[in-house]
């Protein structure tokens, strides 16, 4: 399958996160949003991969090239588990103090 | 003695020459920097004693200078500027005209600061110091100027003099008026001064030199065009330093200063600098006709201009004043008609009776306790003996009565003047009333009639210190005598000893004096007595009218209030020059610099404050809106970078 495909579905999936994070006002959904983002780099990442690897392996039997992205991946899926566990304690907190999830609330920092 | 002059010579003068500056200026540091310990007795002792020095100094000088066989010579003492193609020694010029004006300045001077200690005594002891200082600062300079080899270090002694009297005309510093005189007198010397500097400069381009040796040898081969320049420029400077129209307002407020200054300063050897440059110039001013022709025109109207001022004024010195700047203007005249020797002549005996009226006014101020308006006086003979009959040989003298020294120096300028054009003498003839009028106005509302002033002035009226009548009595016998160096030739043949004494400098480059011999003999006395019986006239009458003057409300009329207000000089000159350049003052202040530069720092921090309120619009706390313009920028950067060209 061509590596078009996969670029296209990651574009439409970032797409999809950007306009969540730009309209939706729900904390919990634009984490959502942003969770879309990443994954459409992930989705990304691991195409390109697979397609170097394949380049190479017409030329090497015993190539490893392209391998470094599948890797990333890992990297990335961690770390944003990590934000996550963060992110929603936040959010609880926020819950606890104002009530609602509401981001436009939290415009406090301007002054 | 002709067998005497040889090297041997030369280095005794060379020696000696270095030693007449030399002390006033240990005088001056001894009392500038003594002030606050040196009593005044010592004060005055060095102030006296080193001008005296060099006084002796300059008469040791002067006998080998008359000897026969006597070459003009320059002592170089240093290099004062050797760089690139320039080279300026430091040397001093030791001929007739210089060593003439040595005797002038250190004799006069001697008597002055004599004088001056008595005059001063009510000062505290760093203020009379102080005035001592600068006094011998000023005979420094004097020296300076008059023994300078080239121009440069002529002018070093130029700006020396003006310095010193910037300094002693607001010498009272405390009062505005005083103040502001002396930087009038400052500045309008600084407008000259910028003409003497233009000149130097010119000279250094046209003859990669500005001692006198060399640019006389190559002015002849010079453009007429250079030469009439620099000339002029040399005499703008001139005009500024001796005031002479249209630089000569600043002399009658330089009063301001102590009697003795004026005396010094303003009526004997400063304000003659200016005669003395355009003497030593002679060679190149010869060259230059058409600078000739204005220096006699601006001296004759100056001379006119100021005389008919002095009529009508009622301070004492004020009438000084404008008499020596149409003295001054005399001189110019003679200058300008090339009777070199006569204006030199009438330089040493304005120096003697100018000298002597200033410190007989002096004198009459002292007793007054600091009353100057002559319209408050009268009657002093009674009181001051030999302050009156000093002041009226001075008086005399300025006249031009024979045989005082006055009219010896003033006939030979006028002799010259009527060689040149008849007209000249005519109008310099008129000037020499107007003198004899003025003076013996001021003479008869002073000494003669009733005493006007008040009961207490009454009271006090006393013959000043000896101090400063033996200095009153000395420069009288000189006034009286001093002519009798230049008696000319109608009287005695070869009597004129200041002509024969000068002629070596005066007739350096071939070009003969304007000969007095065109005039018969008899054409000549029958001139000379015409001119003497309308000065007696002039006296008489003045005599006649203010011996028995009465205080009454007058107000002239016509041209008396225009002589009065001394034609509106000042008033024009503030006009064109004051009003002009206070509204464009006005104008930058006002316009340029309120909206145009602090417009700019302004409207910077008016441009910085307005878009940091408009940016801070932008700091809403919309979390939403932040991330869109994020994306946004994104969006559009990435658009950049798809037409980026590398």
């Amino acid at each position: 399958m061509p590596v078009n495909y996969y670029i296209f579905l990651a574009i439409a999936l970032f797409c999809i996160g950007i306009a969540g994070v730009l309209t939706r006002r729900n904390a919990i959904i634009i984490f959502m949003c942003i969770e879309l983002m990443l994954n459409a780099v992930n989705i990304l990442l691991v195409s390109f991969s697979r397609m170097h690897y394949l380049k190479a392996l017409a030329v090497d039997k015993a190539t490893t090239a392209g391998t470094e992205a599948q890797l990333f991946v890992f990297f990335i899926m961690v770390v944003a588990a990590a934000e996550v566990s963060v992110g929603l304690a936040i959010i609880v907190m926020m819950y606890r103090n104002i009530h609602s999830v509401d981001v436009n609330f939290l415009n406090r920092l301007k002054h | 003695m002709p067998a005497r002059s040889g090297p041997n010579q030369v280095i005794v003068m060379s020696k000696l020459i270095s030693l007449v500056p030399l002390f006033p200026l240990l005088g001056f540091l001894i009392n500038g920097l003594g002030r606050k310990i040196l009593s005044k007795q010592l004060i005055s002792l060095v102030g006296v004693g080193t001008v005296a020095a060099s006084f002796v100094v300059s008469l040791l000088i002067f006998f080998e200078v008359r000897q026969e066989g006597f070459q003009p010579d320059i002592v170089h003492l240093f290099n004062f500027i050797d760089t690139g193609k320039i080279h300026i020694p430091f040397a001093f010029q030791v001929d007739q005209l210089s060593i003439l004006f040595l005797l002038i300045i250190t004799g006069v001077g001697t008597l002055i600061h004599l004088y001056s200690t008595a005059y001063m005594h009510e000062e505290a002891a760093p203020h009379f110091a102080r005035y001592f200082a600068y006094l011998n600062l000023f005979v420094f300079s004097m020296l300076l100027l008059v023994l300078g080899a080239n121009y440069v270090i002529m002018f070093i002694g130029w700006e020396g003099v003006g310095l010193c009297s910037y300094l002693l005309i607001g010498f009272w510093f405390k009062n505005d008026a005083f103040n502001d005189a002396a930087k009038k007198a400052f500045v309008m010397n600084r407008i000259g001064d910028l003409g003497f500097l233009l000149a130097v400069f010119w000279m250094f381009s046209q003859f990669g030199s500005a001692g006198f040796t060399e640019v006389f040898a190559q002015g002849p081969q010079a453009p007429a065009m250079v030469i009439t320049g620099i000339t002029l420029l040399l005499f703008l400077a001139a005009t500024g330093k001796s005031a002479q129209i249209p630089l000569f307002t600043w002399l009658p407020d330089a009063m301001a200063g102590p009697t003795p200054v004026s005396a010094l300063i303003h009526a004997a050897t400063m304000v003659t600098a200016g005669i003395y440059m355009v003497a030593r110039s002679h060679v190149l001013f010869d060259l230059a006709p058409i600078t000739q022709h204005t220096i006699a025109l601006i001296g004759l109207a100056t001379a006119l201009l100021a005389a008919t001022i002095a009529i009508k004024q009622n301070d004492i010195k004020k009438v000084l004043a404008y008499s020596t700047v149409s003295q001054l203007g005399y001189m110019f005249l003679g200058l300008g008609v090339g009777a070199y020797t006569g204006a030199i002549f009438h330089v040493m005996t304005h120096a003697f009776f100018k000298a002597l009226l200033f410190l007989g006014a002096g004198s009459v101020i002292h007793a007054m306790h600091h009353e100057q308006d002559i319209r408050n006086m009268g009657g002093l003979k009674k009181f001051m003996p030999v302050t009156h009959i000093t002041f009226l040989i001075g008086c005399l003298a300025i006249a031009g009565i024979p045989p005082f020294s006055g009219f010896f120096s003033k006939d030979e300028i006028l002799m010259g003047a009527f060689v040149r054009n008849p007209v000249y003498y005519v109008l310099g003839v008129a000037g020499a009333l107007m003198t004899a009028f003025y003076m013996f106005r001021l003479y008869a509302m002073t000494f003669q009639g009733q005493f006007r002033g008040t009961e207490k002035q009454r009271n006090d009226l006393h013959e000043s210190p000896s101090a400063m009548t033996i200095p009153l009595i000395i420069l009288a016998i000189l006034s009286f005598a001093g002519g009798l160096v230049g008696i000319p030739e109608v009287f005695a043949r070869d009597a004129h000893r200041l002509e024969h004494f000068l002629a070596p400098v005066l007739q350096m480059a071939g070009v003969s004096e304007t000969s007095q011999g065109h005039l018969s003999h008899s054409f000549e006395l029958m001139l000379m007595g015409a001119t003497v019986l309308l000065i007696l006239g002039a006296i008489f009458l003045a005599l006649k009218t203010f011996s028995r003057y009465e205080r009454k409300g007058e107000s002239a009329g016509g041209l008396g209030r225009l002589f009065e207000n001394k034609w509106y000089v000042d008033e024009l000159y503030d006009a064109i020059v004051n009003k002009p350049l206070k509204s464009l003052g006005g104008f930058l202040n006002g316009v340029v610099e309120k909206l145009g530069i602090d417009g700019i720092v302004n409207g910077m921090g008016r441009g910085v404050q307005y878009a940091g309120r408009q940016l801070r619009l932008l700091q809403s706390g919309q979390v939403g809106s932040y991330i869109l313009i994020m994306v946004v920028a994104t969006v559009i950067l990435f658009i950049i970078q798809l037409f980026w060209k590398h």
